[in-house]
């Protein structure tokens, strides 16, 4: 360890920076949370906790249960494809193209990867034409809870694929065929073995992929219909058409304590299982 | 047997999953008609693109512009705080482990409204200046951590060794700890640019009227209405994707050997 002096000069810009514009910023959006709405937007400098009355309103309970389900919904479903693709993928010869495959549609710009669903099943997409041209009515296929759960569903498998392949290319398959040897049927050898030892890379998967989805905002509102917006959709709402900023900034402040309380679950589970390892 | 087959299915649909949209896009980027019957092979889209479409254009150059100098700066902070984050101990380590931690976790949207909030309320005008503001704080923790990752198989005997020959820190920072830093540094450089290039959530929020970086640009196209010319884009932009990630993996192995 070296002197306290260099350490200085080498953590000042990032804290500085990081202080100004990301701690600073958060604390105002708390503060601007509890402050009375003004007549132009904005806020006035008078206490009030207007900003958090929505609990009172269907249609917000209604966003936030459309968020968790969709959410939920979305990361169980990326988790599950992901594990056995990156299984495939660990224990293949071509691990690195394999990985490589999976990473080219990941770095193609995230708009444009929303885009290619609408263009695949729009009203006016490939899929809807197909159907008209095979003599069948032309069905919806966007605008609604389904298509919001398929393109985050497509958007964060990536990030899920990608822990998961980390975790299980360091398990030991030698450990299977152990646990086969001494009586345990196939299936259970996997569930006892192979999946208390990838937790880490579950665990990681799940939040890679359940946080950005719970602050997702252009998925619903590209893809998603009146049944199927979500939070990030409300916030924008409430910033920039409704102009009510404290509302905007209780529902942000409330999101980011979801977000951290959901971390900090997941991580200590994480720890508390570690230790317990055979 | 059975388990091997079952993960090589499971691959082998989720290829298909990733790229059936996109392989959608490429054919049709070649369609000569506006909608999605096939009409023949046409290169107008392209025409368009290149020709007579010069706000994307602008818009596409203030990416790059802000892509450059974001990761730029947020790769000079990062790398440092790494540094000290790893090597030194000070008053304020537990608090930076903290704020450089949160804002990898914490959904876009909310760093999107904060600063919003915070530009609006100092009234600092938004624009170019706001969305590089953004972009380098979201940088920021990437290259720290993947820095930070360098870090820890980093030999430090080496940089002793520098000083017991007696090297000034500053000689220690520029002839020993960047040089054998320097494959994480290009990560975390490049990893800043491409992040850079494709955010949109945060941008839409501090760009304000006027500025419009490329991922905005292609929001309004396809929120009024789809046009043919995203399909036309989008090859070029997985194109150029492709063959930027090729050729990162041949720089990273020149500059690593």
């Amino acid at each position: 360890m070296k002197n306290q002096r260099s350490g200085l000069v080498y953590s000042t810009p990032i804290t500085l920076w990081l202080t100004l514009l990301f701690v600073a910023p958060t604390l105002i959006v708390v503060i601007y949370s509890f402050l009375k709405k003004g007549i132009y937007g904005g806020v006035e400098w008078i206490f009030s906790v207007d900003g958090y009355n929505f609990f009172s309103s269907s249609y917000f309970l209604k966003v936030v249960w459309n968020t968790v389900e969709i959410s939920v919904i979305a990361t169980v479903i990326t988790v599950l494809i992901a594990i056995p693709t990156a299984l495939y993928i660990a224990t293949s010869k071509y691990k690195n193209f394999l990985l490589f495959l999976i990473i080219i549609p990941f770095w193609t710009n995230f708009l444009i990867r929303i885009y290619s669903w609408i263009a695949l099943l729009g009203n006016n997409g490939l899929l809807n034409n197909l159907l008209i041209k095979l003599g069948f009515e032309p069905h919806q296929f966007i605008y609604n809870k389904f298509a919001v759960i398929l393109v985050s569903v497509y958007a964060y498998l990536p990030y899920a694929i990608l822990p998961l392949y980390s975790a299980i290319e360091k398990f030991d398959f030698a450990i299977i065929d152990a646990a086969r040897d001494l009586g345990a049927s196939k299936m259970k050898a996997y569930i006892k073995t192979f999946l208390p030892n990838i937790k880490p890379g579950v665990i990681t998967a799940t939040l890679f992929t359940f946080i950005p989805a719970l602050g997702s905002y252009a998925i619903p509102k590209l893809v998603g219909g009146n049944d199927s917006q979500m939070l990030g959709n409300i916030i924008a709402r409430e910033l920039t058409i409704t102009r009510n900023w404290p509302k905007a900034a209780a529902i942000s402040t409330i999101l980011t304590i979801i977000t951290v309380v959901f971390i900090v679950i997941l991580s200590k589970y994480d720890k508390d299982h570690k230790g317990g390892k055979v | 047997m059975n388990k091997k087959n079952f993960s090589l299915n499971m691959f082998i649909l989720t290829l298909i999953f990733l790229y059936l949209p996109l392989v959608v896009l490429i054919v049709q980027s070649f369609n000569s008609g506006k909608g999605v019957a096939w009409d023949g092979f046409s290169l107008k889209w392209y025409d368009e693109l290149f020709n007579h479409s010069a706000r994307l254009w602008k818009s596409f150059r203030y990416s790059i512009l802000i892509a450059l100098t974001s990761s730029v700066i947020s790769t000079a902070i990062g790398t440092l705080g790494a540094i000290s984050l790893q090597w030194y101990s000070f008053k304020h380590k537990k608090y930076l482990r903290v704020i450089s931690y949160l804002p990898l976790v914490l959904p876009d949207i909310i760093m999107g409204v904060s600063l919003l909030i915070l530009f609006t309320s100092i009234k600092f005008k938004l624009g170019l200046m706001t969305i590089f503001l953004a972009h380098t704080t979201f940088n920021i923790p990437f290259v720290l951590f993947i820095v930070l990752s360098r870090l820890h198989d980093f030999d430090y005997s080496i940089v002793e060794a520098a000083y017991d020959l007696g090297a000034t820190e500053k000689q220690a920072l520029t002839k020993v700890i960047l040089p054998n830093l320097m494959p994480g540094i290009i990560s975390g450089l490049l990893m800043s640019i491409t992040l850079s290039l494709d955010d949109f959530v945060i941008t839409f929020f501090v760009a304000g009227p006027g500025s419009s970086t490329l991922p905005l640009h292609i929001y309004s196209m396809i929120k009024f209405g789809v046009s043919p010319i995203i399909n036309a884009l989008s090859v070029i932009l997985i194109a150029g994707t492709i063959a930027l990630a090729m050729s990162t993996k041949k720089i990273q192995k020149y500059m690593v050997s």
